[in-house]
């Protein structure tokens, strides 16, 4: 099957009116087969795709059609795949870095938002979607006012859907909880996942970082508020098992690390770890080539990679294959298996990003904190 | 208590009711006078919020209070509770066991459904899969029943002192009763609070509206199903007996979420596994309607069939 661009391109003459008619006769990026072709329309000088798939170039460069001011780029993108892009729009001295103007699907992170191409057979999974029928849980704010930082921490508590003080609940804690609820649509999915059964009734605390970059790399005050502040407040105010399996920590990125990190200095203090796109970078020999922020995350994850221990029953881990960090999670799954704690890995074709993140959640949450869904008919 | 054969029961089976609220209706077309009893045990803990089913049956609806009754039972008898939790463990691990051998079985189905060649040959063979499939259930059956029985030979669970005296104000309750309505939840939990009560005998007679759970509870095979869970394969497998009251029928709640309906192989050995009970989708406004003899059902109302189609129902004699 031939591509629509090269048909465009062969079809001469390339008029306004016959890119009109290609602009207006698709949707873009024009996904076909595993191609996508991305396209801009303008009176530049260069126009760069900029994304952040690990393994090929970051900057792509588009071409012009000749006498025109259509640029166009085709790039392969297997199945399933889903990739948050930028275009970098260069004129003269100057360029800018802008989302895509012919694609309206977008995903927002805490530093902006970025144009999204979804390959064929990525579909945004309808659980993470607000759903009307599923019973809602509800928010809380919470300030613990003492911890081992110095000042107050805010903690946000999610409680399901007809709670009760007179259950007991399983407590998953989150990091970096706002950007979970903002961007990775976190009450949606507790909310469909608890109502669908797949996922038992939770209570999740959600922790606000101030300085994650450096409370997360292995920093022991970090270890110590979650041990020694945010469960001991959550159990003494919410109705919780004790047992240790029924303790989740989870994070993403240096939150990934916090999470192991925590666990590492705690052995036993959490039951389930769920680990995504950890920023487990490490060195074989020589230095760090991620730059000093990682100074401390490598020196803790030398360590560990040194003497790995067992720090909960169940870890579930995930990364994007699309990432830099895909080498270093695969790394960590042998690892972490010959502790003799049960691990699930699972990888897909996505970026260091919170929708990958989002669209895990499912089969991450349902395997550690399985719903009575076989048999429970309501 | 266990029980075998009983005979059908009028009444009632429906689809879920939390978002399509029939059972008021039902409950008027079938003229019940008097008072109607309510078994909300399936929703557990939660067994006593149960105003909303109040408001659809109005005034005369009363909470037999199965869920609570179960553990004042435990409470007070410890032998009986640990016999029970033992029981209960036993099913479990039985469960585990059967679940793996399923598995095999069910692959062996598939694989065949890909294999290449003649067609009749890979038909019959596909027949005998099948079969292979039905033994397994049928065993896992038998020593479901087996177990069951056991228990109850051991620990006489309906002779208990404790448990005679909540059967008998249960059974003056029902006594002033036209009906019972028999809510979803945890199928597990419905049928031992049912079998613990002798509600299997004590619901003879009584016209019957359930749902869910509920309807999965009375039939004679209890089918657990779900073609998309988010862990495991997938494979619809056999719980327990149920009280028998609905006969020759697979309950089938929530149907269109949980199985997949438009996969015409998966149809065809759900139909074929369970034949000949009929397996019956319970979706939101679903209804089929047994009068003791013949079974009919409402427009929206679907059966699986062998050949992969999920069909509309005409009236079948039980």
């Amino acid at each position: 099957m031939s591509l629509a661009i090269a048909n465009l391109l062969r079809a001469a003459p390339h008029d306004d009116g016959a890119i009109d008619r290609f602009l207006r006769d698709h949707e873009f990026p024009l996904v076909e087969g595993t191609s996508a072709t991305f396209v801009f329309r303008g009176r530049v000088d260069a126009v760069y795709l900029r994304h952040w798939v690990f393994g090929l170039g970051s900057q792509q460069p588009f071409n012009r059609l000749e006498n025109s001011d259509f640029w166009y780029l085709t790039l392969e993108l297997p199945a399933r795949s889903r990739v948050e892009y930028k275009l970098e729009i260069q004129q003269g001295d100057h360029s800018r870095w802008i989302r895509d103007p012919l694609n309206d699907q977008i995903a927002h992170d805490p530093f902006g938002a970025n144009s999204v191409c979804a390959g064929e057979g990525y579909q945004r999974p309808e659980w993470t979607e607000y759903d009307p029928d599923a019973r809602a849980g509800t928010i809380e704010e919470i300030t613990l006012p003492r911890t081992p930082f110095g000042g107050p921490r805010r903690l946000t508590v999610y409680l399901p859907a007809r709670f009760r003080v007179s259950r007991r609940y399983r407590l998953l804690v989150v990091h970096d909880g706002g950007d979970y609820l903002r961007y990775s649509s976190l009450k949606e999915v507790l909310d469909n996942l608890i109502d669908r059964l797949e996922v038992a009734p939770l209570i999740v605390a959600m922790t606000h970082p101030e300085d994650r970059l450096v409370e997360y790399a292995d920093d022991p005050r970090h270890a110590d508020f979650i041990v020694n502040t945010v469960v001991p407040y959550m159990e003494e105010n919410y109705p919780l098992y004790k047992a240790v399996s029924a303790r989740c920590l989870m994070g993403a990125s240096f939150g990934g690390v916090a999470s192991l990190s925590t666990a590492w200095r705690y052995p036993g203090a959490f039951g389930r770890l769920l680990l995504q796109s950890g920023s487990f970078a490490f060195t074989d020999i020589g230095e760090n080539r991620r730059g000093p922020l990682f100074d401390r995350v490598v020196s803790f994850v030398n360590g560990f990679r040194e003497a790995p221990g067992r720090l909960a029953e169940k870890v579930f881990v995930s990364c994007g294959t699309y990432e830099s960090l895909i080498y270093e999670n695969r790394s960590m799954v042998p690892l972490l298996q010959a502790t003799g704690m049960d691990i699930r890995y699972e990888e897909a074709r996505d970026g260091h990003n919170w929708e990958n993140w989002r669209d895990r959640l499912r089969t991450a949450l349902s395997w550690l904190f399985p719903g009575p869904l076989w048999m429970v008919y309501e | 208590m266990y029980t075998e054969s009983p005979k059908p029961a009028t009444g009632v089976l429906l689809g879920p009711q939390r978002l399509a609220v029939t059972v008021d209706a039902e409950l008027d077309a079938l003229q019940v006078e008097g008072k109607v009893a309510m078994i909300t045990c399936g929703w557990q803990e939660r067994e006593e919020e149960d105003r909303e089913l109040h408001d659809a049956l109005g005034s005369r609806a009363v909470n037999l209070n199965l869920h609570a009754r179960g553990d004042a039972v435990f409470l007070d008898d410890r032998e009986l509770r640990d016999a029970h939790r033992a029981k209960q463990d036993r099913l479990r691990q039985l469960q585990v066991l059967y679940r793996g051998r399923l598995e095999h079985a069910v692959a062996a189905v598939s694989e065949l459904q890909d294999a290449r060649g003649p067609a009749d040959l890979i038909a019959s063979e596909i027949t005998a899969a099948i079969e292979a499939i039905r033994l397994v259930d049928r065993q896992h059956l038998a020593r479901v029943t087996l177990l069951n029985r056991d228990y109850e030979d051991e620990i006489s669970p309906s002779e208990r002192p404790v448990v005679l005296l909540h059967r008998r104000e249960i059974a003056d309750i029902l006594a002033d009763c036209g009906a019972v309505a028999i809510a979803g939840g945890n199928v597990a939990t419905i049928l031992n609070r049912l079998r613990l009560f002798g509600l299997g005998e004590l619901l003879q007679g009584r016209t019957i509206l359930a749902w869910s759970a509920g309807a999965m509870a009375l039939t004679d095979r209890i089918v657990l199903f779900h073609d998309s869970p988010p862990q495991g394969r997938g494979n619809a497998e056999i719980l327990d007996a149920g009280l028998g009251l609905f006969p020759n029928l697979i309950a089938l709640p929530h149907a269109r979420r949980r199985l997949f309906l438009d996969d015409r192989r998966r149809v065809s050995l759900f139909a074929r596994r369970f034949a000949p009970a009929r397996c019956v989708t319970l979706d939101e406004r679903s209804r089929l309607l047994c009068d003791g003899e013949n079974y009919r059902a409402g427009p929206v109302t679907r059966a699986l069939c062998d050949g992969g189609d999920v069909v509309a129902l005409e009236t079948w004699s039980l």
